[in-house]
């Protein structure tokens, strides 16, 4: 019988010809199908039933079987079918629940010949048996399917499903007895036409209506289906259990699927809204649309393949009134169009490079992306034996493998762990980054810290400054000794980074100098503290730690109220004069930072001594280069942040950015606006007032101020910093450091990471129902289900359970018992996977 | 705000202990209140609703697990448990759906600011003259940070705000009306346009609260406590009242009010829904044996749409709308006018080219993620709910029933299932439940108590509310379908 239908159906000899045209319908068309000559098409609709020959150049009408004084609702069809067996025989389902055939042999005008009232609802599909002249099958919106012989009155068996309105039915071209039916919810049923009680096989194929299926014409197994969650899923029935296995993700719900002929792997898909194009898949290759038809104006209801053995005419009919040939060459090809290049880096710095095969080829010599000015390295370039892509565009890829060693990312790894964010002291914080760095061997880095520590972490630095200014007119002599930041080494942005060597301070006398007379400021100042508003903690902190840097400039502080405050504009030549000195000897550049803060008046007296020391003077200078308020240095720590994100180490720049918080945050932005206030100089006076009240703010503590004056708008280049760092560290399974640092970042887009999926949805480990409304005790049997199936008692912290059985118990427990089984402790035989 | 009705709850959860205890404890606790010189708001004794004897609503406090679930979330997300809420209980698989629904349209992730949405919901409400929902979301507009100087009258809310005053309008009386034109004038307004995911949020919102309501009217649902008229200061001692008293009072007024006015003996009510089901059972027989005519069937249809504008409460007089109530919307003189009169010819709604389940969904799915799905939840459950009883009677399938409402419903704005013989619905539909249909859902603020008691008197008060959430989604889907149409129409 196969054997004959598929001779019958046969190309005789000549091959379709024709070319991509359409023609206008009278009314919307709800369906099309195709005689199996391949030479007539009918179009179904609401108020539109018409046979048209398909010609060489265009469709011509041939037959209205709309006829009859008055428009019936038997003609309003939703679906129509044309017998593959018998050219004069079709089916139609109409919108009211009636399954009318038709006869073309008949010789009256109306060529209608049953009625079928029996199902109480819309008809949404009518099929006719693939090679059983007389077998028709109805699925309805009422649940039922029948299976109808035309030569009886009525249907010979009726098949329940459920109340569940029947979407699509489709028999199987290749099993004899089985037929396929999709229900609205989700469904899928497998029945034999001679068992009527009962399916023989169900499972849930979408999410939402499947709208519509079909079987592979030669893949016996193989069925299409497609539903309202906009996909195209291709299921293999031949195993136990239906096998999902392809699946095609559209843009809209989809509406009818039918597999291209002659192409195994390629069908068409037409959506029910929104969208209104053709699209023809390779399933293997679900992203990109093999081809596209786009000639509806509105969306397409019908569309079949002219000839079951011909893979290049479509047909389609549609909304708009139009009734469409494409031809396949016609179609265009989104895949021409996509970029077929691929690039992505490995976590230790390999690079993967896909692309097509023919452009490697060409230009094999390239190496594309090797130049990574990060690190100087060098590509090994290995070609992996290319991946045939389904035969379709094969591509290369070639993966760039880093030179073992240089590849290395466990100082990331390292420093991502030990680093300090918050929780202490500015001062601190950075002391113990700069150990971790250094420890790390990451000299700049720890020098990098060093010098935020001391920018930052002086207090009264507005006032001091001024005082050194002062100071440093008169003194300027005494500064050769100080310079020692030796910019031409560093980066441009890191200018002002200076080699720090704090511990061993003895090694030069005036360190000693200065060592001792820092001793005796602090003490000095230790008792000035009570009086001001600087907290004694960080005072002492800085004083116990880090003696050797804590250097203070400021004498005379008495008079440096802040209003009266206004930077000279001596600062910048001398600021200069520093920069061009050749680099100094290097411990001296600590001195540069000086905490003592004098908030009151009455310390003057104290500090005299202090300045009268030649060397104490110099410090003094070198403090003021440094020591301008840190606005002053906010720019240049941009330009040294954005420098560590441009090389790559956005994990610098973004620690650096938590550690100082508010500090700079706001000067990100603004300074790519003016990105060289520091060296023009002019804007001071308008800073000034703003940032005199700053050095009241020391410490960890957030400068209220900053925001209150320049309300930080979130800057665009930090969240990328931060958004790359969380990446990487994802990456590398750092998940409470990732945490971390979503929570600390002040950017509201980066903070909010953490509050998306917040829910875990749970079962109660007795009656394995998920638990609503609260997560430790099951509504349903009023247990506690956060028990330990090891000791049977209740967790309290921890709690670690499979998601498969939902069992599971404390920590510990659980991992020692799943060393010595690898089933589930609570005895229900679930083979349990805890990672 | 959440302080006060919080406040409530506790109140009204002591109102019922002091029941159980009996009028002694209750005058004694209210001494005390009284002790402490602050006026306390006391509820005017109707219970949730107006309509249904607030011994019938279930107490706050007896509820079962699921039910105290449910509670739980409302007042999570509100802030309140309203009056809305204690009545649809009747219904928990329904009102955990409308909940999250309107949760979600109200608070979650959506295109439009939280405060838009509360207006949106008042412009709505106003449409239909129904204080108590004005009252909640002026509340809560106000709560999420909304411009007093909005609640003034439309003209003050901002012109892309205004702009939807037309939709609002047409969409709550007439919504056949709907062409693409109202959509483009919104999405292409300049400055001021819509875009066509906050439309879409817009258009959920109105037909919501249309039906909402639809549903405080139909189920005379009483002011909020703390809402004007929900409460009063007058000391229960004044007139010698306990609050138990009146509740109680109340009860038997009710019941008096029923006999008296209906008049209507016992045995001829039960006669009524016998006769509902003997009905029932003739069409399922009959069905397949006397079939109609194709032209029949039409013109059924049409005789039905015809009939639905004679079926209407009588009495035409113009209520005028409480001052507060009316600056939210203008042109108060549109209502809804019949599908047919007038002369305008509007071609019929077939549900087979443009149905919820096909193209609504996912239109609404594509612009306004998961809203969609919960709304389809919401039609499903409430048209596939059933207890499978009927007043006395038992294991009784009711879909016959509710399909003949709903289609109904959808037959009075004009659409039409092809598959449906709407011979049924006069079959089905007596005439008083007929009037009381096209009451809730055409004009909701017309409906009072005596409709009520009038149709289906035999059965039970869930089973009145069970109705009327029928009508609601109905009426929402219907609306929802012409204003989708219309979306689908401009896009294509």
């Amino acid at each position: 019988m196969e054997k004959m239908s598929r001779v019958t159906t046969a190309l005789g000899g000549s091959a379709l010809t024709g070319r991509t045209m359409h023609c206008h319908l009278d009314a919307p068309a709800n369906a099309i199908s195709v005689c199996r000559d391949a030479a007539q098409v009918v179009v179904a609709g609401r108020s539109i039933f018409k046979i048209y020959a398909i010609e060489e150049e265009q469709f011509v009408e041939k037959l209205n079987l709309r006829v009859g004084r008055k428009p019936s609702l038997n003609l309003s069809c939703a679906d129509v079918v044309w017998h593959q067996m018998d050219e004069n025989l079709l089916a139609t389902a109409a919108t009211n629940g009636v399954v009318v055939t038709w006869n073309l042999g008949r010789p009256s005008r109306n060529k209608q010949d049953q009625l079928f009232t029996e199902h109480k609802r819309t008809v949404n599909k009518v099929c006719f048996h693939p090679t059983e002249a007389h077998v028709l099958l109805s699925g309805s919106q009422d649940g039922f399917m029948k299976c109808f012989d035309l030569r009886r009155k009525d249907s010979v068996s009726t098949f329940s499903g459920q109340s569940e309105s029947v979407r699509d039915v489709q028999f199987s071209i290749r099993d004899y007895f089985t037929f396929a039916s999709t229900f609205e919810n989700g469904n899928v049923q497998l029945w034999d036409i001679r068992r009527p009680d009962r399916c023989e096989r169900m499972f849930t194929a979408h999410n939402g209506p499947v709208f519509c299926c079909d079987w592979h014409p030669e893949d016996r197994g193989w069925l299409a289906t497609g539903g309202r969650d906009k996909m195209v899923k291709v299921w293999d029935m031949t195993t136990h259990r239906a096998k999902e296995v392809h699946c095609v993700q559209t843009i809209a719900s989809v509406a009818r699927v039918k597999w291209r002929p002659e192409c195994r792997h390629h069908l068409a898909t037409c959506s029910m809204m929104v969208d209104h194009n053709i699209y023809v898949w390779d399933v293997r290759r679900p992203f990109v649309p093999a081809a596209m038809f786009e000639e509806h104006r509105d969306v397409t209801t019908g569309i079949a393949w002219r000839h079951p053995h011909d893979s290049s005419f479509l047909l389609s009919g549609s909304k708009d009134s139009t009734l469409c040939q494409h031809l396949f060459r016609d179609a265009s090809q989104p895949v021409e169009r996509a970029n077929p290049e691929g690039l992505c880096y490995g976590l230790f710095g390999d690079l993967a490079f896909a692309a097509k095969e023919s452009l490697v080829a060409t230009e094999s010599g390239r190496k594309p992306y090797a130049g990574d000015r990060r690190h100087p390295i060098f590509f090994k370039r290995k070609l992996d034996p290319a991946e045939p892509f389904a035969g379709l565009a094969s591509s290369a890829l070639s993966v760039f493998e880093m030179e073992p060693g240089s590849g290395n990312m466990s100082w990331f790894v390292d420093t991502a762990e030990r680093y300090a964010l918050a929780g202490r002291p500015l001062a601190e914080l950075c002391d113990h980054n700069a150990k971790v760095a250094r420890e790390l061997g990451r000299n700049q880095v720890a020098q990098t810290w060093t010098m935020l520590r001391i920018i930052y972490c002086s207090p009264g630095l507005v006032p001091t400054t001024n005082l050194n200014h002062s100071m440093g007119k008169g003194s300027s002599c005494g500064l050769p000794l100080m310079n020692s930041f030796n910019l031409k080494d560093m980066a441009p942005g890191l200018g002002s980074e200076t080699r720090l060597d704090r511990s061993k301070g003895d090694t030069r006398s005036d360190t000693v100098l200065l060592d001792s007379s820092a001793t005796l400021i602090t003490n000095e100042d230790n008792e000035e503290t009570e009086g001001s508003d600087v907290p004694a903690d960080y005072l002492l902190g800085d004083v116990e730690g880090e003696e050797d840097e804590l250097y203070l400039l400021d004498p005379e502080h008495a008079h440096s109220e802040e209003p009266e405050y206004v930077l000279p504009q001596e600062a910048f030549p001398l600021r200069h004069e520093i920069v061009d000195t050749p680099p100094g000897p290097e411990h001296l550049q600590d001195k540069a930072d000086s905490p003592h803060v004098s908030g009151s008046e009455a310390d003057a007296a104290s500090l005299a001594p202090v300045d009268s020391s030649s060397s104490l003077i110099s410090v003094s200078h070198a403090l003021y280069d440094s020591r301008l308020p840190p606005d002053f240095f906010s720019a240049l720590v941009c330009d040294m942040l954005r420098f560590y994100a441009e090389q790559g180490d956005v994990q610098m720049a973004v620690s650096v950015l938590i550690v100082l918080g508010e500090r700079v945050r706001k000067d990100i932005d603004e300074q790519t606006q003016v990105g060289d206030r520091v060296g023009g100089g002019p804007p001071w006076s308008s800073c000034a007032p703003s940032t005199a009240p700053a050095p009241r703010t020391p410490g960890a503590g957030e400068s209220p101020r900053c925001a209150a004056t320049l309300p930080p708008a979130p800057p665009a280049p930090q969240e990328h910093w931060y958004t790359s760092y969380i990446d990487l560290l994802q990456r590398f399974c750092l998940w409470n450091v990732s945490n971390q640092v979503v929570k600390l970042s002040t950017s509201r887009a980066v903070s909010c990471l953490n509050q998306a999926s917040t829910t875990l949805h749970v079962n109660c480990s007795h009656c394995k129902r998920p638990m609503s409304s609260r997560g430790w005790v099951c509504d349903r049997c009023h247990r506690c289900a956060s028990m330990c199936a090891v000791c049977h008692h209740v967790v309290k912290g921890l709690f670690v359970w499979c998601q498969g059985c939902s069992h599971g118990g404390h920590l510990q427990h659980i991992m020692k018992w799943l060393e010595g089984s690898s089933h589930c402790p609570a005895g229900c035989g679930h083979l349990c996977e805890y990672s | 705000m959440r302080l006060a009705t919080a406040a409530n709850e506790v109140y009204r959860a002591s109102l019922a202990v002091s029941e159980l205890l009996g009028c002694k404890q209750c005058g004694g606790g209210r001494g005390q209140d009284e002790e402490l010189g602050i006026r306390i708001p006391r509820t005017l004794g109707h219970g949730p609703s107006r309509f249904i004897p607030e011994k019938e609503i279930l107490q706050v406090g007896s509820e079962d697990t699921q039910m105290h679930a449910l509670f739980a979330d409302s007042f999570a997300a509100l802030g309140r448990l309203d009056n809305i809420t204690l009545v649809m209980v009747f219904h928990p698989q329904y009102l955990e759906s409308f909940l999250k629904t309107q949760h979600y349209l109200l608070q979650m992730d959506g295109p439009l600011p939280l405060h838009f949405r509360h207006y949106i919901g008042i412009m709505a409400a106003a449409r239909h003259q129904c204080s108590y929902l004005v009252n909640l979301h002026v509340n809560d507009f106000l709560h999420v940070g909304g411009d007093p100087k909005w609640l003034n009258g439309l003209e003050n809310a901002p012109q892309k705000l205004q702009n939807l005053g037309e939709l609002n309008k047409v969409l709550a009386h007439r919504p056949w009306l709907i062409t693409k034109e109202h959509i483009e004038g919104l999405l292409k307004a300049e400055e001021h346009s819509w875009s066509l995911a906050e439309l879409v949020h817009a258009v959920v919102l109105l037909t919501h609260y249309h039906s909402l309501a639809s549903f405080t009217f139909g189920c005379g649902i009483s002011p909020e406590i703390h809402c004007d008229g929900g409460h009063t200061f007058r000391p229960p001692s004044v007139s010698n009242y306990c609050i138990c008293d009146i509740t109680n009072g109340n009860h038997s007024v009710d019941e008096m009010q029923v006999n008296s006015a209906g008049n209507v003996s016992v045995s001829d009510s039960f006669f009524e829904v016998e006769a509902l089901m003997e009905k029932m059972r003739q069409l399922q027989e009959c069905r397949d044996e006397e079939e109609a005519s194709q032209e029949e069937m039409a013109s059924r249809f049409e005789i039905e749409k015809r009939e639905s504008m004679f079926v209407f409460s009588s009495d035409d007089e113009e209520v005028t709308p409480a001052r507060d109530v009316s600056r939210h919307f203008e042109d108060t003189s549109y209502g809804y006018k019949d599908f047919s009169r007038h002369g305008m010819h509007v071609p019929t709604f077939r549900v087979q080219d443009y149905c919820w389940e096909d193209h609504g969904y996912s239109l609404v799915n594509r612009l306004y993620p998961d809203v969609g799905q919960l709304i389809d939840e919401k039609f499903h459950i409430a048209y596939n709910l059933t207890y499978n009883t009927m007043a006395m009677h038992k294991d009784v399938d009711t879909s016959m029933l509710r399909r003949a409402i709903w289609n109904y419903i959808h037959c009075m704005f004009g659409i039409r299932y092809d598959d449906y013989d709407y011979g049924e619905i006069n079959q089905l539909l007596d005439r008083s439940f007929k009037v009381y249909i096209k009451t809730v859902v055409c004009t909701p603020e017309k409906v009072t108590k005596r409709m009520y008691d009038s149709f289906w008197r035999q059965f039970k008060h869930s089973e009145k509310v069970h109705v009327n959430l029928l009508l609601i989604e109905a009426r929402m889907q219907a609306e929802l379908l012409y204003a989708l149409r219309a979306i689908t129409r401009y896009m294509t």
